[in-house]
C-alpha cells in the first residue's frame, strides 16, 4: 500500500502573526515557522498503517526552498520519502487554489490513500482535502476520529457534532484525521538522523502540469482586501476570592445582569 | 428579483439554530440587494419544517425528500446543491460552517467554478449586490474583510451564534421539490451507521449560546462532573482545554484550541483553565468570557470580562447555587 501524507508550514502558534500590507499573505519574516500541529496526527496514523500494513509512506509539501526544513522534520517520524513542490508563482493562493497545486501533484504520484490533517493551524479552513477529492474524483472521508484499512477498503469514523458516521469507500480514496484519533509519538533520534538522507524530489508547477496562472494570489477566487487588528479588549472585572467561594455571589449577579440567568 | 439561497444544516428534521441565525441574517441582506431568500433543504422533512423557514424568512423552499442525501458521503449533497444553484439561478448561498457542511461546499466550489469564504462572522452588502465578508483569523487576533471574485458563484460559511434569530413573520414559503439524479461517484462512499454520542440534554459546543470548559486545574475526570452540573442549571455545552482532554479526563471531541473545536457563544466560561494561545484560538470569538483560576496571573485574566481569582472547586459549587437561587 502506498499513502501520502500532504504537510503543512504554519507559522508558530506562540510567536506573533503578521501579514503583509502589500500583498495580504503571512510575513514569514520573523516569526518562526513549524510542521503544522494537527499533521503531527495525520503522520502518526501513517506511521501506524507502516508498522500494521508495510506501507510506504512518502510525505507532501507545497511550499518555497525555506519550508524544506518541514519535510526533514516530517520525515523524522519514520517516513520514507518526500516530494516537494516549489514555484515562486504559488504564492497567495488560496484554499481552492492550493487544492489544485496537491491534486496535480498527487497525480504525478502513485497512491492509494492520502491522508490530511482535517485543518491547518493557520488558514484552519477545512477545504483542502475535499477540494482535492472533487478534483480527482475520488471519496474524500474527512474527519476522522479512527481509521482502518481493510484489502482495498477503507472505514473511517467521521466526526460530527453528535457523534461520528461510520463511512466506508474503496481505495484509492482520501482522509484527514482529527486529533481524537490517536496520540502521535515523537521522533526517535535515529528518526532525526534518518531523515538527513531520505530521498526529496523537488518538483516546480510546470513539472506537475500547473499552469502558473491558474494559481496564486492573482487567480484566486476568494480575496482578502482589508484587515485590521483585534480591538484591544477593556479590562474586565476581576475579583479576589477570600477562600470561601463568596465571590461566586457578584459573579453570579453579573451573569444575571447581562441576562444568561 | 434574484435569489440568495441558504442551505438549512438540520438534525432529526428540526433546524439547527445556525440555520435560522442565516435565514435571519439573510432576509436583511437580500432585501438590502433587491433579492428574495430561499432554503435549501437535503434529506427528508423538508416540507414539514416549511412553516418555521418562512417565518424567519424563506420566501421559496428548494427540497430535496430523499434519503440519500446521508446516506452516501458529501457527494448527493453536491450534486442536489448543483441543481438548486441551477433551478435558482443564484450565485451566492450561505451555509453552515460546520466540519461536513465545509466539505460540501469545497466541493461544490470546484465543480461549479465558485469560491468559499468560510467561518464568516457578519456580512454586507458591496457593490453590484455582492457579499462581503468579516472574518476572524490567527485565531481572532485579525479581523478580515473578503470577497468572493466578481463572476463566480459565492459560497459563505457562517459561524454559530453569528447573527441573532429574528423571526420576520413570513408565510409558508413557496415550495419547490429539486430533480436530482446521483451521479455514480456520488454512492461511492457509503454512510453504514450514525453514532450519536452526545447529550440529547445538553446543546453541542459548537452552537451552543453559553459554554463552560475545564482545564488542567480541575485536576481529575471528577470536575468535569461539575462543570457539567453548571453547564445544565444555564443550558450550556461543556468543553475542555488540551490539558484535559490528553489527561483523559474529558471525550477529545470536546477539546476547544487549536487543534480541536473553535467555539463562538455568546457567554465563554473556563475554569482551571489558564487560556494559552492554543486555547484562546478556539474561543477568543466569545462575546463575554468569564474565568475561574486560582492564578492571578493567568492569560485568560488579560481576555475576561469578568475573572474570579480563587479555587474552582469553592467558587464553582457556590456559583451553581447562586444560579439556581436566582432562576428561582
Amino acid at each position: 500500500m502506498k499513502v501520502i501524507v500532504p504537510v503543512k508550514r504554519v507559522p508558530d502558534t506562540a510567536g506573533e502573526k503578521k501579514l503583509d500590507p502589500n500583498d495580504r499573505t503571512v510575513d514569514r519574516d520573523g516569526v518562526e515557522s513549524v510542521l503544522c500541529p494537527v499533521n503531527e496526527f495525520s503522520i502518526e496514523e501513517a506511521v501506524r498503517l507502516k508498522e500494521k500494513h508495510g506501507a510506504e509512506v512518502t510525505v507532501l509539501l507545497i511550499g518555497p526552498d525555506s519550508a524544506q526544513p518541514i519535510v526533514r522534520k516530517a520525515l523524522s517520524y519514520g517516513l520514507d520519502a518526500a516530494v516537494q513542490v516549489t514555484d515562486d508563482a504559488i504564492s497567495g493562493s488560496d484554499a481552492l487554489g492550493t487544492a489544485r497545486v496537491i491534486a496535480k501533484a498527487l497525480e504525478s504520484m502513485e497512491w492509494d490513500l492520502v491522508v490530511f490533517g482535517n485543518q491547518s493551524a493557520d488558514a484552519r479552513t477545512c477545504l483542502v482535502p475535499a477540494a482535492v477529492g472533487e478534483l480527482l474524483g475520488v471519496p474524500s472521508l474527512t474527519f476522522a476520529r479512527y481509521l482502518e484499512v481493510n484489502g482495498d477498503e477503507v472505514v473511517v469514523h467521521r466526526e460530527h457534532e453528535e457523534g461520528w458516521d461510520v463511512v466506508s469507500a474503496q481505495l484509492p480514496a482520501l482522509v484527514s484525521v482529527v486529533e481524537a484519533i490517536n496520540e502521535p509519538r515523537y521522533p526517535s533520534f535515529k528518526g532525526i538522523m534518518a531523515a538527513k538522507s531520505k530521498p526529496l524530489t523537488v518538483k516546480s508547477l510546470a513539472d506537475i502540469g500547473v499552469d502558473d496562472g491558474a494559481v496564486g494570489l492573482g487567480a484566486a477566487s476568494a480575496t482578502m482586501y482589508e484587515f485590521e487588528p483585534r480591538p484591544p479588549k477593556s479590562a474586565g472585572t476581576i475579583v479576589d476570592d477570600d477562600g470561601s467561594g463568596a465571590a461566586a455571589a457578584q459573579l453570579a449577579d453579573w451573569m444575571a445582569e447581562k441576562k444568561f440567568v | 428579483m434574484g435569489e440568495m439561497l441558504v442551505l438549512i444544516d438540520h438534525n432529526d428534521g428540526q433546524p439547527r439554530k445556525v440555520s435560522l441565525q442565516m435565514l435571519s441574517a439573510a432576509t436583511k441582506l437580500a432585501a438590502e440587494a433587491g433579492q428574495t431568500v430561499s432554503a435549501v433543504w437535503l434529506g427528508e422533512g423538508g416540507a414539514d419544517a416549511a412553516a418555521v423557514l418562512g417565518e424567519h424568512g424563506a420566501a421559496k423552499l428548494y427540497h430535496w425528500d430523499s434519503p440519500d442525501a446521508f446516506a452516501y458521503v458529501t457527494l448527493p449533497q453536491v450534486d442536489a446543491l448543483e441543481a438548486a444553484l441551477s433551478a435558482s439561478g443564484a450565485d451566492t448561498l450561505l451555509f453552515a460552517s460546520s466540519n461536513h457542511v465545509k466539505d460540501v461546499a469545497a466541493r461544490l466550489a470546484i465543480r461549479v467554478d465558485g469560491g468559499v469564504i468560510t467561518d464568516v462572522t457578519d456580512l454586507a452588502v458591496g457593490d453590484g449586490g455582492r457579499l462581503h465578508a468579516t472574518k476572524e483569523v490567527f485565531g481572532g487576533d485579525l479581523i478580515t474583510t473578503s470577497k468572493v471574485a466578481d463572476g463566480k458563484v459565492a459560497l459563505f460559511g457562517v459561524s454559530p451564534n453569528a447573527f441573532p434569530v429574528e423571526a420576520s413573520g413570513g408565510s409558508a414559503p413557496e415550495t419547490v421539490a429539486l430533480d436530482v439524479t446521483l451521479s455514480e461517484a456520488a454512492t461511492a462512499a457509503k454512510v453504514t451507521s450514525v453514532e450519536k454520542v452526545g447529550s440529547a440534554d445538553r446543546p453541542d459546543i459548537g452552537e451552543a449560546a453559553i459554554v463552560v470548559a475545564g482545564g488542567r486545574g480541575l485536576g481529575n475526570e471528577q470536575g468535569f462532573e461539575l462543570m457539567e452540573q453548571l453547564a445544565d442549571v444555564i443550558g450550556a455545552g461543556v468543553g475542555a482545554s488540551r490539558a484535559a482532554t490528553d489527561a483523559g479526563w474529558y471525550p477529545h471531541r470536546y477539546q476547544i484550541g487549536q487543534t480541536g473545536r473553535t467555539v463562538s457563544p455568546t457567554l465563554y466560561l473556563g475554569a482551571g483553565i489558564s487560556g494559552a494561545i492554543q486555547h484562546r484560538a478556539g474561543m477568543q470569538t466569545a462575546q463575554h468570557i468569564i474565568a475561574v483560576n486560582k492564578d492571578a496571573e493567568a492569560p485568560i485574566f488579560q481576555i475576561a470580562d469578568f475573572g474570579v481569582v480563587g479555587d474552582l472547586y469553592k467558587v464553582v459549587p457556590k456559583l451553581i447555587e447562586e444560579l439556581q437561587t436566582r432562576k428561582g
